[in-house]
């Protein structure tokens, strides 16, 4: 059977399913599948971090180097964020420039990391206007087995937190100081399986999916970031109902990233 | 958002609740759509937006470049949304950047929701969106203006699709963002509405905003889109209307 009429017959299986309140892997539609981080995954990063959610793994680097500030934000130090889907993580991967598709990943976490005001970027200003700290997040997905953003930003939010300024290497100050992180911004992700919202979807309920939503929310209560994707609709009801259940789940995924 | 380190930030809101161009908060700026503006695409629309300028241009249902993209049992939906150089105050550089191509993919994944992309397999509807003018808003006058494109070309649809950003500025929630509401303003949300099932296909969200605000911009967001919806219609009227135009019309100066 060719890989269309199998994918067929799953996302009529998982759709079915659904109907009566029941997922493939046996969760409820309100479980993430485990989730787990690895703060310090590669120590030639400045902070790092290897998440993982079910199936799906990411590894995200910090790099901290000194840099020029942007003529407009005189004050402020430079945060840069890119995500790469590798194509050793999925066969629907393949290498060439940045699909769409992981433009989109990077967009949506950096939009979050930026509008929570995650680090304050004032703090990694040197010299005014000369010289400033860059911040380059750089996220690996190394295995795709759905909800990617969620991942990511989970990733991300443990390398941050767990990151070091290398004052030393580069003749900045005598000591290193750890990044001050000063809010906790982390991403939920829904798929809409016909009448059910499912969190934390799997690659195959993402291929069933009738739309996906991510809702980025902060430790004080705050939406920070949002992003409908792939084809599919939400009411303004649904949007309501799932911030609740994202705060929900915010909670906890901030717990795991600060190592609770 | 965006503004670490920013000076001078203009006064947004007055105290008798006025906004930096005078409206209230639930006002939209002037909106004019001008269906059939081009000659050579299947379908166009110009759209006159506060101080947007955005034409959009529809081709197909047609063959499918580049052919690995073909589906066999529907059509694809592609969007390319660019900014002219000259659209900003600071010169652009030509050619699709990072949040160019978001834009594009979640403005096609839009369409693609309302479009009866089964009628047509192996062919594609190419969307271009073409942003002469830009004052905030861009996504969501683009994707009015390709919209009424898609009728114009005759592709079969669900329903229009009107689109609008709601935000929060110096504490209000308020409708359609100006520049300088977006630039130094709280939160920006960019909607698209199904007017007909009331569902959203297109929603972002960047900025502060607690869950009381997030709900007032929702239900403030889906009445500007009925409104929006109103000069859509009225503008394929125009061109289509028992009094309408027959023939591709001048953009008007």
């Amino acid at each position: 059977m060719s890989d269309e009429v199998t994918a067929e017959i799953l996302t009529t299986h998982i759709l079915d399913l659904a109907k009566n309140g029941r997922r493939l892997d046996g969760r409820g539609s309100d479980d993430y599948r485990n989730i787990s981080v690895e703060p310090g995954f590669v120590s030639t990063a400045d902070g790092s971090a290897l998440a993982r959610i079910g199936d799906t793994a990411v590894v995200c680097g910090i790099k901290l180097e000194p840099g020029k500030p942007f003529p407009d934000t005189p004050n402020a130090g430079v945060l840069t964020t890119n995500a790469e889907l590798v194509p050793l993580s999925s066969p629907m991967f393949e290498p060439g420039p940045p699909h769409p598709r992981a433009i989109e990943v990077s967009r949506v976490v950096d939009r979050a990391i930026r509008a929570a005001e995650t680090i304050d970027l004032t703090k990694l200003c040197v010299t005014p206007a000369e010289k400033c700290w860059t911040c380059f997040v750089d996220m690996h997905v190394i295995d795709h087995g759905g909800n990617i953003i969620d991942t990511a930003s989970l990733a991300a939010l443990t390398a941050l937190t767990h990151a070091t300024l290398p004052s030393q290497r580069f003749g900045i100050a005598e000591t290193d100081t750890p990044l001050a992180v000063q809010h906790f911004p982390v991403e939920c992700t829904f798929t809409r399986l016909g009448d059910v919202v499912v969190v934390d979807p799997t690659v195959d309920e993402e291929r069933a999916g009738q739309g996906r939503l991510t809702i980025a929310t902060d430790e004080a209560g705050n939406i920070v970031a949002m992003q409908k994707g792939l084809v599919g609709a939400f009411s303004p009801e649904d949007v309501k109902d799932l911030v609740e259940r994202a705060f929900r789940h915010g909670d906890r995924l901030r717990a795991i990233a600060q190592g609770a | 958002m965006g503004s670490v380190g920013a000076k001078d930030v203009p006064v947004l809101m007055s105290p008798e609740g006025r906004r930096i161009d005078g409206r209230k908060v639930d006002e939209l700026r002037s909106l004019r759509i001008t269906a059939g503006a081009l000659r050579q695409a299947d379908g166009s629309a110009f759209v006159e937006w506060g101080a947007n300028k955005v034409m959009a241009a529809v081709y197909g249902p047609r063959e499918v470049h580049p052919r690995h993209l073909q589906e066999n049992n529907k059509a694809i939906v592609q969007c390319r949304y660019n900014m002219a150089a000259f659209s900003v105050d600071e010169r652009k550089r030509p050619g699709l950047d990072r949040r160019s191509q978001e834009i594009s993919k979640v403005i096609a994944e839009a369409f693609e929701s309302v479009i009866f992309v089964e009628e047509y397999p192996r062919t594609s509807i190419d969307v271009y969106i073409e942003v002469l003018q830009a004052n905030a808003g861009t996504r969501c006058a683009g994707l009015v203006a390709a919209s009424v494109a898609l009728a114009d070309a005759g592709i079969p649809m669900v329903d229009l699709l009107p689109a609008v950003a709601v935000g929060k500025v110096a504490g209000h929630v308020v409708l359609d963002l100006k520049k300088e509401e977006d630039n130094y303003g709280e939160a920006d949300l960019p909607m698209a509405l199904v007017p007909q099932s009331g569902r959203l296909v297109l929603l972002q969200m960047e900025g502060h905003m607690n869950r009381e605000e997030l709900a007032k911009a929702l239900d403030l967001g889906v009445l500007g889109c009925r409104k929006i919806y109103e000069e859509m219609k009225r503008a394929l009227r125009e061109r289509y209307g028992p009094t309408g135009a027959s023939g591709p019309m001048e953009v008007a100066a």
